[in-house]
């Protein structure tokens, strides 16, 4: 590879990591005044400003990158569906209370051991952001793992709504372990996390969690992958509409 | 020399204030408080690393508690503000992720401000788990109502006591 497509492998990456955070973010900062009650309410939107928190980190990083002027709010509000990276999982709409957080469950389990793993990456940069985002992915762990022992394990509507939650996002999340050629490239010089080696230890996971939660794992009969690609869901461009709409409608505008 | 490989982030911030070459500029700056927790410095809440003076040119080095922490924008509007008003340097103040902030980055001093404050101050990070002790009787009968509370940084107690809610500092 020359110098140039390394640096571009590279900012690909960062980028891809930034759009994860920041579509989750979104989606979770939905909540704030829709929270079941006040102190949930809080927590959901602390836990997505971490989230958008962890998207500037990744966005920053990006725009040095590559250099050419483009900011990191210009790397948010400024690009279109296709050119989002990030997993389908993330875009998701909120659905109900249940969904959000076997949504979290999930991806709180796979977010500890892949920041886990980047915080060794030989990016310092990428090391540094990993080992700030890993403490704060560790605390949210504990509190979607409350979650789904009380919603899973509790009435029998809160156990329906979480099992058919979960029986709904199975089949994204075999998107999590796969890597793409440039990503794998990365993986094999020490830069990137092989996802792909995370997913046995995850699945035992989440399951531990489930059968705690009396819920069952769901049978692996459909998966769906493309967002690495920027192949979407329909629901990512609703998603971009709302929180791209201010900089859309006012190029520059300050707040 | 075993430590070499752990660096211990808050003695080698000590050394910096201690051995600086401009230690006024460090006083000045303990008049920027965390604006979300007006009683704590950013130097008492271990969010100040370093003050660089080099020609004219004064370099303020400062890490987020929270990756999205809302304060650290204000935080650096206010470091500018203080040394422009009273010294006629260039400012620039400069964010640094590693070491990754840790509540054991705090002075003594922060954690008795906290406490006085209503707060209950963070435990050792990695030490077991205590009770947190109400702030305001010190009955260590208490539960946490939520992970978190008005901000990032906080959970939410009450006492079973004196049956007053209050903040915990959580421990990072």
């Amino acid at each position: 590879m020359t110098e140039k497509s390394d640096n571009e492998a590279l900012f690909n990456y960062v980028l891809a990591l930034g759009d994860d955070a920041l579509v989750l973010g979104q989606r979770l900062a939905e909540w704030c005044r829709n929270g079941p009650f006040l102190e949930e309410d809080l927590a959901m939107s602390n836990v997505a400003l971490d989230y958008i928190g962890r998207a500037r980190m990744f966005y920053s990083y990006a725009a040095e990158l590559e250099g050419g002027g483009r900011s990191e709010d210009d790397l948010a509000f400024l690009r279109d569906c296709r050119e989002f990276r990030n997993l389908l999982i993330t875009e998701l709409p909120r659905g109900d209370f249940a969904f959000t957080m076997a949504r979290q469950l999930i991806l709180d389990v796979f977010y500890t051991a892949f920041l886990e793993r980047l915080q060794d990456s030989g990016d310092a940069r990428l090391a540094a952001i990993a080992a700030k985002a890993a403490k704060e992915t560790r605390y949210h762990l504990r509190r979607s793992h409350d979650w789904a022992l009380r919603l899973g394990d509790g009435t029998a509507e809160s156990h329906g709504r979480m099992q058919k939650a979960v029986d709904e996002l199975w089949g994204y999340t075999a998107e999590l372990f796969e890597m793409g050629e440039a990503e794998a490239g990365l993986a094999a010089a020490g830069i990137a996390v092989d996802r792909a080696a995370l997913r046995t230890p995850w699945q035992a996971a989440v399951q531990d969690v489930l059968a705690e939660a009396t819920l069952e794992l769901p049978q692996a009969d459909w998966s769906i992958t493309g967002g690495r690609e920027g192949i979407h869901t329909e629901h990512l461009g609703y998603l971009l509409a709302e929180m791209q709409f201010m900089q859309r409608a006012y190029p520059g505008q300050q707040w | 020399m075993a430590a070499e490989s752990v660096p211990d982030e808050p003695a080698q911030r000590r050394r910096r204030r201690q051995e600086s070459s401009c230690p006024e500029l460090w006083r000045l700056l303990d008049a920027v408080r965390d604006p979300e927790i007006p009683v704590i410095s950013i130097w008492d809440l271990g969010v100040l690393r370093d003050v660089r003076l080099e020609g004219d040119t004064v370099t303020v080095v400062i890490t987020p508690t929270y990756s999205g922490c809302p304060a650290m924008r204000e935080i650096e509007t206010d470091i500018r503000e203080k040394l422009s008003a009273a010294t006629r340097y260039e400012v620039r103040v400069q964010t640094e992720l590693a070491p990754a902030w840790s509540t054991d980055h705090m002075t003594e001093a922060g954690r008795r401000a906290l406490q006085e404050y209503g707060i209950a101050p963070p435990q050792p990070a990695g030490a077991p788990d205590r009770p947190v002790a109400c702030p305001r009787c010190g009955s260590e009968a208490t539960h946490m109502i939520s992970r978190f509370g008005s901000t990032a940084c906080k959970a939410l107690y009450q006492c079973d006591d004196c049956r007053e809610p209050f903040d915990h500092f959580k421990c990072h």
